[in-house]
């Protein structure tokens, strides 16, 4: 199992369109890719789901992957991250 | 008979049929799926998912090719939603292992779904919810196979009743020719509905809050877009005397085509600037058709609205230049964002409360001079776009010297950083205010010599002069142009201006208002902005007014004591030229 605290940094938050590109990203690995805030755990593949995380600028989360591609997983979704969706 | 007043959102008169607009609500029965059909089911909503895939890209591609891209990227969430896991996947295995029937699965995943956005305190995030509902009923009405009967199809001519129209809604409006106007429960005089029926030139009332539970299909229905009235089965009297003045309407209508092109110069010669107000680069063409000299005000909102994200300044440079291109040389004045505390989330910005009283609140320049990153990106684009014509700036919502001095401060450092970064810009752009808060027309003597123009934003100045809020019921009677505290301060602003030698626009509502343009006009006011549609119809005043005779009725409705008085005298001046 892999895991990672990341915190929010975007403007925005994880409004739709980041949170379209998380599941996106989580999509292309094998592993099981699940994010959790507050207790509350979602699948990463999902957008509905990670939507109802409703997480706002300077919240953190963590991703949690376990597969044969954990390692990868959790770093294309730290990258996207970094990369503010790509919106500042 | 029955009449409701709403909100006139598009002028003319449409007589006709009701078509109610029915929301789809789709009953959704739990069925147990015997054992050996549980792969056809699974199958017939994979099929509802395709069909619904391909519905969505078509959609797409037509909104892109009518409303442009803003409104497309809209559809680009709703394909995410489409491929979701929890539709995908967790409705074929709810339709497997607990034998439900796919319309049952499918509410049950998107039931939960919704309970989980029910608990979310964050507005922003809370509203997201409409676009998995949008799709959820999408997918759901391809599964029971029920078309939702299109616009497209009407056979004959009809008035449309509906809780709200969508943008889907309207593209079909624009393609069928058989929609004689519409009215509907939602929607206020700048919504999208609004200002497409007014690019149509359709009749259109909305804000008419219940209008959809009082009118079956087939009622006889009148829609007046001129005073915001929608009469339910009206006499045969009242039905004759709107046919008369639907005729009256398309007549004149024809004659002020015939004004195209003509200056707006009054019966004894005195020659007022005639611009247009504009709401979206896509009103560009009406500036054209009705050859307008100009763009008095461009509105910046549309920027901001449908979407939920920052407009980029390149996306911005896009805009203006567009319309300052269409405008070829003559004069475009861009206002910079008048947006409200309460988009704020769309930019952003979080942990706003709910102001109690929005329009005393955080808006305009006050939002912008607090996120000066906004409001440096706008100044940036819109001197980056001055190199396609002439573009101007305009700051709405301001009350003070010092606001202005920040606002011409950013400006420079815009300036400043384009230069830097070598971009192509022009920076000979006029800088002006809008005075809409009557502490800037009681002190602009001390802003002109900062700015180029001042332009008289009158819905807000009556608004705030007399401390009524016009959508507020209990009040809104009392919102009056013809008060004589806000003919003064209209007076004292032209004086003052005048005096410096700075030009004088009027872009409210009041610019185009028959009555009320001799008495701008007389007053001294030397530029009117109004609607497109309306253009030539404000000429058409301008053109039969008397201006010197009007200056005088100006100076002695300026000593008058009461509205009523104002009136009575413009009235009385203005039938005897009739």
């Amino acid at each position: 199992m892999t895991k990672k605290d990341i915190k929010v940094v975007n403007t925005l938050g994880i409004h739709a369109r980041p949170a379209g590109m998380i599941a996106n990203t989580a999509g292309r690995f094998q592993s099981d890719v699940k994010i959790i805030k507050d207790g509350m755990e979602v699948n990463a593949k999902s957008i509905m789901g990670i939507m109802t995380l409703a997480a706002g600028k300077n919240t953190v989360i963590t991703v949690v992957a376990s597969g044969p591609d954990e390692k990868e997983a959790v770093a294309a979704i730290e990258d996207i991250f970094a990369r503010k969706f790509e919106e500042e | 008979m029955l009449i409701k007043k709403g909100v006139a959102a598009s002028l003319g008169i449409a007589i006709g049929k009701a078509y109610l607009m029915a929301e789809d609500n789709i009953l959704v029965e739990q069925k147990e799926v015997p054992k050996d059909k549980v792969k056809q089911e699974v199958k017939r909503f994979k099929d509802a998912l395709d069909k619904t895939k391909a519905d969505l890209d078509a959609l797409r591609s037509k909104i892109l090719h009518v409303l442009g891209k803003q409104h497309a990227k809209l559809i680009d969430s709703h394909h995410l939603i489409l491929q979701d896991p929890l539709i995908t996947k967790e409705v074929p295995k709810l339709i497997s292992s607990k034998f439900y029937n796919a319309e049952f699965a499918l509410s049950f995943v998107l039931d939960q779904a919704e309970q989980q956005f029910e608990k979310i305190d964050d507005e922003f995030f809370h509203e997201r919810k409409h676009d998995i509902f949008d799709v959820g009923k999408k997918i759901l009405s391809n599964l029971v196979n029920r078309e939702k009967v299109s616009l497209k199809d009407l056979k004959e001519h009809v008035v449309l009743v509906a809780h709200s129209l969508y943008p889907s809604d309207t593209l079909h409006i624009r393609e069928t020719s058989k929609v004689l106007g519409f009215c509907m429960d939602l929607g206020s005089k700048s919504s999208h509905t609004a200002i497409f029926a007014q690019s149509m030139g359709m009749p259109a009332v909305v804000g008419l809050s219940d209008i959809s539970r009082q009118v079956q299909s087939g009622d006889t229905i009148i829609v007046d877009g001129e005073k915001g009235l929608v009469i339910i089965s009206p006499t045969q009297d009242l039905i004759d005397s709107y046919r008369k003045r639907k005729e009256e309407l398309q007549k004149q209508e024809h004659f002020f085509h015939r004004l195209r092109g003509l200056p707006a110069t009054t019966r004894d010669g005195h020659k007022l600037g005639l611009m247009v107000n504009l709401d979206s680069p896509e009103d560009a063409a009406e500036m054209t058709a009705a050859k307008a000299e100009g763009v008095g005000l461009f509105r910046t909102e549309f920027l901001y609205m449908n979407r939920d994200s920052i407009p980029s300044e390149d996306e911005q440079v896009a805009a203006y230049a567009a319309v300052a291109k269409a405008a070829a040389g003559a004069p475009v004045t861009i206002r910079t964002a008048d947006i409200g505390g309460d988009r704020a989330t769309q930019l952003g910005i979080k942990g706003l409360k709910d102001e109690t009283n929005p329009f005393m609140g955080f808006r305009g320049i006050r939002l912008f001079l607090k996120y000066p990153d906004l409001l440096k990106t706008q100044l940036r684009a819109i001197y980056r776009a001055n190199t396609e014509g002439n573009v101007k700036i305009m700051i709405p919502m301001l009350s003070s010297l010092e606001e202005l001095q920040s606002v011409k401060r950013l400006a420079a450092e815009a300036v400043a950083e384009l230069q830097e970064e070598g971009h192509e810009f022009r920076k000979d752009a006029d800088i002006g205010v809008m005075i809409e808060i009557p502490a800037a027309a009681i002190i602009l003597d001390s802003l002109l010599s900062e700015i180029d123009f001042v332009s008289i934003g009158t819905n807000d100045l009556v608004q705030y002069t007399l401390a009524v809020d016009r959508i507020n019921q209990y009040v809104s009677e009392l919102y009056d142009p013809y008060h004589p505290a806000v003919l003064r301060l209209i007076n004292l602003v032209v004086q003052t201006a005048h005096k410096k030698g700075k030009p004088v626009s009027v872009c409210g509502e009041m610019a185009s208002d028959a009555w009320a343009i001799p008495v701008l006009a007389g007053l001294g006011v030397d530029i009117l902005s109004v609607p497109p549609k309306l253009y030539l119809r404000v000429k058409h005043s301008i053109r039969t007014m008397g201006f010197e005779k009007f200056s005088q009725i100006s100076q002695q409705l300026l000593g008058l004591a009461s509205s009523e008085e104002i009136r009575r005298v413009i009235e009385e001046e203005l039938k005897k030229h009739s």
